[in-house]
């Protein structure tokens, strides 16, 4: 759990209230984070921006001084995804390719974030490109975990759980494209949120896998993310694939409670493969929703469940999309370029310098999977494998109002662990692709430790926009387990 | 052995809008290289395309003015290439294919030829993408433009149902004829408004199956692309007629020497991995979206033939001088509704506007001289306040200032004299300063009777009255 030693007050409310208040002030807490971001190394952050991050503190300060309104996240020191462009800040990616860019434009999420008066302490540590499980793909070296520093956080979104996690930062945002939310919000035992696909903006957003990526929240409570989803969910004229659909009143849906609520246990997401321990905890907390009132039931995804078809249709899609996505690197315009003497050369050379392993590894899948004389055979089949999976939830949500489920097979591995093996990696978002490939909501809330002390994460799905009902269950069982 | 040849073309045209078709930047040509941009075609990380409503009015309306089918649901695709000038690594466009519909598919376009009579090239489809950026070689280095990225464009693809290089010719002007009618493009070719690639084979005539077939790129005028099927089918007769196999390859034309040269053959060909463009949604449109379209199209070039030789009776040749621009048809009918009669409208418009657009080469709705200000010239000369040559001389001034002719006549004192006191003094002067010329006329040379006039009007400065004049003359020299 979060240490109060750093950041005054519990929650994000409390803090924001104390400094509309004059109990603390902006550039105090500011100068605080910053500080123990320096004393505690885990490599989450690729930039810091101190001046930035004073400058935005100064003004908050001044605000409440004069007793203007101050936004919802009034002087909460964040930490942003270095996926997430930011206006004159490196945004690089965790990729050499991007490693001197500096975007001339912020994210729909990061304006969002600036009119709500959040003070941006820097950009967070990943895989490349968001493509990984454990936040070891990057340019600028691995990030490790708070709880166990030879140990991985999960990835992609490997930083923005460890600075969470670390009391580096208040609150963060990461993205989640096949678990890359909810795996580091397991492994390294915070609130990791992912919301349904077009809730919040792509814009700005650096783009893996187009139709899946989505931003969300992390943070030390149920509540606290239910405020950063508010603050930065909504249309967008911007992304043509952002929904309109109302924003609720996330933070009061917490307090809920979960009477009434039918929760399914998918038989297939608790089988061959899953350690016990994470069995046993992952029990724990539907034990606790039962006994709050839920009413538990076996359900099945044969589709969705099975890692033959999630996991493979999810790793056609994804680098299908990628392959594309990721041309536009190409040394002609911004970031990295390897000087050649013609042009063919300087793709080459720049595309097989600038990217890492893995990213070349998924380009490559999805080249491949898109080219003539394999497009039906795999994209093709991939999308009508996602149709099913999405009938397979459909079909769970006529019966259910939530699903519940590990995030993962395992705790937090080891570092270096798996990084020879891709195959076994891939094995880490098992439970966690399908929900991408489907569009629906997911979270991680913590429920537990191993007997080693390495937290396990919850994994609670709803229904497209039924954030509200996650939330609900999240906050039960984070409060019976306070 | 005989061959025909069989044609299919594919226009690019620039719909004519303000913005592009994924970003709200300027899609207007020229600007300095890279100002005309923004993250979105850029192509910077991050950046989003969001369609311009405005793209898919305009192609619909061009898209039911040739009759084609609208598709209730289409997609935007990405055509995947590397090119220094095309950001993303992708273009973005719409591609048919078993599962993939474009924006609108069918519909023809008609064409009279002088041999062929009239005839319907069917079209295959139209549908919508983006333009890419200019790449610019020079002293041994490679610069990019982005400006034109993300301009707006339609492909048109006809069947290959054009049988002469003439017939492709006429194809081209209809169409280019009916976007710029339409309003859906300008259609001007110098700022590469429209590019046309042309396919071409050959087969014996009376067999039904294609032969392999040559696509010659970018073609960027409509004589050029006549040349160059007919250059280019030239060459496949040639080959099969001395054993040779036509290859199946891509051509540029040259058109400063009329030749083709080939870019690449077909086992180079790129594999484009088309797959729908997961960041944009499908187009969706209902029958009032279709309906509303509709009812924008103004009436089409065909339509408006009819109806001028119907309702003016006028002969084929001016109907095609008139209609030929819907804004000189706009102008012609302007002129008659302010109270010309439709022969002087006719003789005008043909004459003096022409020569004075042709001249200045401009467009008609940039000369200064209104459909109200021609008449009212018109009604000058018919009610004898003018000669028709100082109507010349008024029109040039009109022209160049847009003033009305009645302030120019005024302004310049150029009112005919038509007084046969004032006339008469000046004659009598001529016949006193000119006796031996007076002499001889009286004798018989009646071709002096043109230095009579010539004098008067020298010394009326062009204004006397001819008519009045001649007759006064005749009487004092008594003949």
């Amino acid at each position: 759990m979060p240490d109060d030693a750093v950041f005054p007050g519990q929650t994000a409310r409390g803090l924001t209230d104390g400094i509309r208040t004059g109990a603390h002030a902006a550039r105090e807490i500011t100068k605080t984070a910053l500080a123990h971001i320096q004393r505690t190394d885990l490599n989450a952050f690729i930039t810091i921006d101190e001046e930035g991050a004073l400058k935005a503190a100064d003004v908050v300060d001044q605000k409440a001084a004069a007793g203007a309104p101050l936004g919802p996240l009034a002087g909460i020191p964040i930490a942003l995804k270095d996926v997430l462009c930011t206006k004159g800040l490196r945004t690089t990616c965790a990729s050499k390719i991007l490693a001197n860019f500096i975007p001339p434009y912020d994210a729909t999420a990061v304006t969002r974030l600036r009119r709500a008066d959040a003070i941006i302490l820097g950009k967070l540590n990943m895989d490349e490109f968001a493509m990984g499980s454990s936040s070891e793909n990057s340019h600028f070296g691995a990030v490790k975990n708070p709880r166990d520093p030879t140990r991985v956080t999960g990835g992609s979104s490997g930083g923005s759980a460890a600075a969470v996690a670390a009391d580096q930062a208040f609150m963060t945002l990461g993205s989640d494209t096949g678990g890359s939310i909810r795996l580091p919000a397991s492994f390294c035992g915070v609130v990791g949120l992912k919301p349904t696909y077009g809730r919040v903006s792509r814009y700005g957003l650096i783009a893996y896998a187009s139709s899946l990526d989505q931003i969300g929240p992390f943070a030390r409570s149920v509540e606290d993310a239910a405020l950063l989803l508010r603050v930065i969910a909504g249309h967008d004229p911007r992304d043509s694939t952002s929904a309109r659909v109302p924003v609720p009143d996330y933070p009061s849906a917490c307090q809920k409670g979960v009477e009434g609520l039918t929760i399914g246990l998918p038989e297939e997401f608790f089988g061959e493969g899953l350690q016990p321990d994470v069995r046993h905890a992952v029990m724990q907390g539907v034990e606790i929703l039962e006994k709050n009132g839920a009413c538990i039931r076996e359900i099945s995804l044969p589709i969705a469940g099975h890692p033959s078809y999630a996991i493979a249709a999810y790793y056609i899609v994804a680098t299908a999309e990628a392959s594309s996505n990721l041309s536009r690197y190409d040394g002609v315009k911004y970031g990295f370029r390897d000087e050649a003497k013609n042009l063919i050369d300087m793709y080459v050379q720049t595309r097989s310098k600038g990217f890492g392993a893995e990213v070349k590894r998924r380009i490559m899948l999805g080249t491949y999977a898109l080219s003539a004389g394999y497009y039906d055979a795999y994209y093709r089949k991939a999308q009508q494998v996602r149709t099913l999976i999405c009938r397979d939830f459909a079909r769970a949500y006529e019966t259910c109002d939530l699903i519940a489920s590990p995030v993962s097979p395992t705790p937090a591995f080891k570092l270096g662990e798996k990084l020879r093996d891709p195959l076994q990696m891939y094995l880490s978002d098992i439970y966690t692709v399908s929900v991408n490939l489907a569009g629906i909501p997911g979270i991680s809330v913590p429920c537990g430790t191993s007997p080693a002390g390495l937290p396990i994460g919850l994994q609670l799905l709803g229904d497209a926009f039924a954030e509200e009902t996650i939330l609900r269950a999240a906050a039960v069982v984070e409060r019976e387990l306070a | 052995m005989t061959y025909e040849p069989v044609i299919g073309l594919e226009v690019h045209a620039q719909l004519a809008t303000t913005t592009k078709i994924f970003c709200g930047c300027n899609a207007e040509f020229g600007g300095d290289p890279n100002t005309h941009v923004c993250p979105v075609c850029l192509g910077l990380p991050g950046a989003l395309p969001v369609l311009n409503q405005n793209v898919i009015d305009l192609a619909m309306r061009i898209a039911l003015a040739a009759g084609c089918t609208i598709q209730p649901r289409s997609r935007f695709l990405r055509k995947n290439y590397f090119y220094p000038d095309l950001p993303k690594g992708y273009q973005i466009s719409q591609f048919q294919s078993h599962e993939e519909m474009p924006l609108a598919t069918g519909g023809g376009i008609d064409i009279s030829t002088d041999d062929s009579g009239t005839k319907t090239i069917p079209l295959t489809r139209i549908h919508m993408e983006e333009d890419a950026g200019k790449s610019i070689h020079a002293l041994g280095e490679s610069l990019v433009d982005v400006n034109r990225c993300g301009v707006p464009l339609i492909e048109i693809v006809s069947e290959p149902e054009i049988a002469t290089p003439e017939e492709a010719f006429h194809y081209l002007t209809s169409l280019h004829q009916l976007l710029v009618y339409t309003g859906v493009s300008e259609g001007d070719m110098e700022k590469g408004h429209m590019r046309i690639d042309a396919n071409v084979s050959i087969r014996p005539v009376g067999e039904t199956e294609l032969g392999t077939k040559v696509e010659i790129k970018n073609v960027n005028s409509f004589r050029n692309c006549q040349r160059a099927i007919a250059s280019e089918i030239q060459r496949q007769i040639d080959l099969r007629e001395t054993g040779g196999e036509i290859e199946q390859t891509t051509m540029l034309y040259d058109p400063d020497r009329n030749v083709l040269r080939a870019m690449r053959t077909k086992e180079e060909s790129d594999d484009y991995r088309y797959f729908p463009d997961p960041d944009l949604v499908p187009v969706v449109v209902d029958r009032a979206w279709v309906e509303r379209v509709q009812s924008q199209i103004p009436e089409l070039p065909d339509a408006k033939r009819t109806r001028f030789a119907k309702f003016y009776g006028l002969s084929a040749d001016q109907i095609e001088v008139l209609t030929a621009d819907r804004d000189i048809a706009d102008y012609f009918e302007a002129t008659v509704a302010a109270g010309v009669q439709i022969r002087q409208a006719t003789n005008w418009i043909q004459g003096d506007i022409m020569r004075a657009l042709n001249d200045r080469k401009i467009a008609i709705g940039d000369l200064r001289v209104s459909p109200q200000h021609l008449a009212e010239l018109i009604a000058l000369i018919d009610k004898g306040d003018i000669s028709t040559n100082i109507a010349r001389t008024v029109f040039d001034d009109m022209v160049e200032t847009g003033d009305s002719p009645s302030s120019i006549v005024e302004q310049k004192g150029l009112v005919q004299i038509s007084d046969t006191g004032e006339l008469d003094g000046v004659l009598d002067q001529i016949i006193a300063d000119n006796p031996a010329e007076v002499a001889r006329f009286k004798d018989g040379d009646k071709r002096l009777m043109g230095f009579f006039m010539g004098q008067l009007m020298k010394a009326t400065r062009g204004q006397a009255n001819p008519q009045k004049a001649s007759q006064l003359l005749m009487k004092k020299l008594g003949s």
